[in-house]
């Protein structure tokens, strides 16, 4: 099974719900690039039934480049992650797989 | 931001729908991310990320209250990897 991706929603948008094929190809791309805007403006943003996707503070840390141990710091960053909601989990749980 | 504030922004950045249909379209497509999650289908969206299943092997977990042990079986978790795009404009933020 293929990944699914932007056309696939856009796709089920125009076939489902009418829109034009322009129409649906647009709510798909703003759907993502306002998450992104909002993420990063530092707003996190709270997605109720699917999940959160919260900014993180990382401090910056010594590293190591694995290959020769030569010691690099790693500097201060900004990070995403995504914490599934209670409903994702439990539907995702029920998930018997292949494992 | 919140769903509803989503909606309202996307309705507000084009003139062609009535904000209903925008909060139809945002339902629908959380909806199939959702499905594909459930049935351990990987979703790509290009500069943003991408979501697919952890699996979480068994282990031998403790009841906090008592101490007790409890066999916890092993579970699949969703999973989210920012695309590089997001990354770096969430970085330069900093």
């Amino acid at each position: 099974m293929g990944a699914l991706t932007k056309a696939d929603l856009a796709e089920m948008l125009f076939e489902e719900l009418g829109l034009n094929k322009r129409e649906a190809k647009e709510i798909v791309e703003m759907f993502y690039s306002e998450i992104s805007l909002a993420l990063e403006n530092n707003d996190s943003v709270k997605l109720s039934g699917f999940g959160n996707f919260e900014l993180r503070d990382k401090k910056s840390r010594p590293g190591r480049n694995p290959k020769t141990g030569e010691e690099i710091p790693i500097s201060a960053r900004r990070v995403v992650t995504f914490k599934p909601g209670q409903k994702l989990k439990a539907r995702v749980e029920n998930y018997a797989g292949t494992k | 931001m919140t769903k509803s504030e989503l909606i309202e922004k996307i309705s507000a950045s084009q003139d062609q729908l009535p904000p209903k249909d925008v909060e139809l379209a945002v339902r629908m497509i959380l909806e199939r991310m959702t499905h594909a999650l459930v049935t351990n289908q990987r979703t790509e969206i290009r500069g943003f990320g991408s979501f697919s299943l952890h699996y979480r092997a068994p282990r031998v977990g403790r009841n906090p209250k008592t101490g007790d042990a409890v066999d916890l079986s092993g579970k699949y978790v969703p999973y989210f990897k920012p695309g590089k795009e997001l990354r770096i404009r969430v970085n330069d933020s900093l």
